[in-house]
């Protein structure tokens, strides 16, 4: 069931890089393009240059995820995480802003700083892998931008997810 | 043989009520009849009133309806007609078709844009006026604010307890898909009418909460792309950042009774403690410190507790600290979570939103933790809010899938009378009775 897990996501992967929309995903809201993806069957192209932001988002991966009401990272995530620390290394022009995400089932406040515990354990884990902190800023969105629209837990496991947004230029 | 004994004891309530009962619903008693009343269009005194005539009596219908506690009696029953303010009411005709309370009114315009209402209350079969009559005057534009009145003195009068018509309500008004949805506030009537917004939709807005005397909104806007808090004058709709320290996100405001602080939650990092600000002067206190999330606080009504969630247990509980902080006590112990408390404005109970095996419950418990009831059951239920006299609470209910969607509710601390309000909002806060 695990393996079929990852595959599912693997595939996901692949569709999302055929898409290839803006590198930008601010709303978090790639992966949702992964159905469209499935259907598109032809040829595929993806970002080649390790420096771009593109490539950070697809072929790195720009989320990890979380089990229910937690925000300790998987094996998972911290392979994403590391990978996401040494591209901000490669790419010191960078920065980004980490974004927490809960999924439906909880009150609103609660989602929202559950969200911040999220975002915070993957910057975090950034930093520790030799980001300088400076360069990272967290949000949380909570519940209010699902990635994923139904009601089951095969979409709340990927609403539960910190999203790595990299943006240009030494922000604020 | 118990429903035959209660049957009989009605109709003898009925008869002696003709003696010298008079007209009373007790709102605390386990089974409440809808109480039979006659709203007659109210008397047009001036040319141009009588499209008032008919709304005003309209919505005082609505209103008292809408409690569930009393039960309006159609106009084809009537026997009497109203024809004048000050003819003697025909006690016999009302008392035929079984209408218990009667209410009669009359509505006359100036030549300067305002109108003039009056009302009377009746005890049909005790045969006696309840009350004094009242009379309201305002612009032509506020007419369904003067029928809310008169509903107010109605219910009061009836119920002995504080009213809640006359009262707004602002809330997050929904639109757009549900992983994109656009988020602004809106302000209504507590029964939906008159909305207004207060914001656009460019930036995600949660939670709303009025100020004690309704004049201002305190509420979390994303406008600077974080959760910040913000505050917002009814009135001018000039709003101004609350909390704007970087690298910080704040949220869950809530202003307490006296209107100069305000109690929110802040997240440094990955900690959510609650802390205090004094609008005046800026100045913030610490009223946790632990590493566990804390968030939704809201003060009892004489300011001298603050209720809120944590869940340092492990799970979201309730606990009760005083107001300037220090030691809490968890009030919540049944089984699953317990967020969203808010103290009702009697001061007799705290409202709560539940999570237990996958449903969500709106419920009230004393302040104490004891005598937890729960009121609704849905898919989503979650983030009460007290009407003004403390007997009735609305909430979001959410409905599940892809096109899931936000309604407010609203339902009577007795369980009974579950409505829906506003389709496509969530997070509402009703304001105080308006003066």
């Amino acid at each position: 069931m695990k393996t079929l897990t990852k595959v599912a996501l693997l595939t996901t992967t692949i569709a999302l890089a055929a898409c290839a929309k803006s590198p930008f995903d601010r709303n978090g809201d790639g992966a949702g393009a992964g159905a469209n993806g499935l259907n598109n069957g032809g040829i595929s192209s993806s970002s080649l240059d390790p420096s771009s932001p593109a490539y950070f988002n697809e072929t790195i991966g720009d989320k990890v995820l979380f089990a229910v009401d937690q925000s300790t990272l998987g094996d998972e995530a911290r392979a994403t995480l590391t990978q996401q620390a040494g591209w901000l290394s490669n790419n010191a022009n960078y920065t980004a802003i980490i974004e927490g995400h809960a999924d439906e089932q909880g009150t609103r406040e609660y989602n929202l700083a559950l969200g911040a515990r999220r975002a915070s354990a993957a910057r975090d884990f950034l930093v520790a892998n030799g980001v300088a902190d400076n360069r990272l800023r967290t949000v949380t969105f909570g519940k209010e931008r699902p990635l994923a629209v139904c009601s089951t837990e095969e979409c709340y496991a990927k609403n539960r997810r910190a999203v790595t947004v990299i943006s240009a230029g030494l922000g604020s | 043989m118990i429903k035959m004994f209660l049957t009989c004891l009605a109709v003898v309530l009925t008869f002696s009520a003709a003696q010298a009962e008079p007209l009373r619903i007790e709102l605390d008693s386990p089974n409440i009849e809808p109480l039979p009343f006659a709203a007659p269009a109210f008397i047009a005194e001036t040319a141009g009133a009588d499209q008032y005539a008919r709304d005003l009596a309209a919505v005082v219908s609505s209103d008292l309806q809408g409690s569930g506690l009393f039960r309006a009696i159609g106009q084809e029953a009537y026997i009497s007609q109203i024809t004048s303010f000050d003819s003697p009411v025909q006690y016999a005709d009302w008392k035929a078709i079984n209408a218990q309370a009667l209410i009669t009114g009359a509505v006359s315009t100036t030549n300067d844009g305002q109108i003039i209402v009056k009302f009377r209350l009746f005890d049909v079969f005790s045969e006696d006026q309840m009350g004094e009559g009242l009379q309201f005057v305002g612009s032509t534009s506020g007419w369904r604010r003067m029928a809310h009145k008169v509903a107010d003195a109605v219910y009061s009068r009836i119920t002995g307890e504080g009213a809640y018509f006359d009262s707004r309500v602002v809330f997050v008004s929904e639109t757009g898909p549900k992983n994109a949805r656009l988020k602004r506030l809106g302000v209504m009537d507590y029964d939906g009418a008159n909305l207004q917004y207060l914001t656009d939709a460019q930036a995600i807005v949660l939670a709303p909460r009025f100020s004690p005397n309704g004049d201002r909104v305190i509420y979390t806007s994303y406008e600077s792309g974080f959760p910040k808090i913000y505050v917002l004058d009814v009135a001018s709709v000039g709003r101004r950042v609350l909390q704007d320290q970087p690298g910080t996100m704040s949220f869950a405001p809530r202003f307490a009774p006296n209107g100069q602080d305000v109690v929110f939650s802040l997240t440094t990092g990955s900690n959510t403690d609650i802390y205090k600000l004094n609008l005046a002067s800026g100045e913030r206190t610490q009223l946790t410190s632990s590493p566990a999330i804390e968030t939704a606080p809201s003060y009892s009504p004489d300011g001298t507790q603050i209720v809120f969630e944590s869940d340092r247990s492990g799970t979201q509980q309730l606990y009760v600290m005083p107001a300037g902080g220090g030691e809490a006590t968890r009030i919540s112990f049944g089984q699953g979570r317990y967020g969203t408390p808010v103290w009702s404005p009697r001061g007799d109970l705290i409202a709560f939103t539940k999570q237990n095996r996958g449903r969500f419950h709106i419920g009230v418990m004393r302040t104490d933790g004891s005598g937890e009831r729960l009121l609704t059951a849905s898919f989503l239920d979650e983030g009460p809010t007290w009407a003004p006299n403390g007997r009735v609470i609305m909430f979001t209910r959410e409905t599940a899938g892809s096109g899931g969607s936000s309604t407010l509710y609203s339902v009577d601390i007795s369980g009974r009378n579950l409505k829906a309000v506003q389709a496509n909002a969530s997070d509402p806060s009703w304001s105080p009775l308006l003066k």
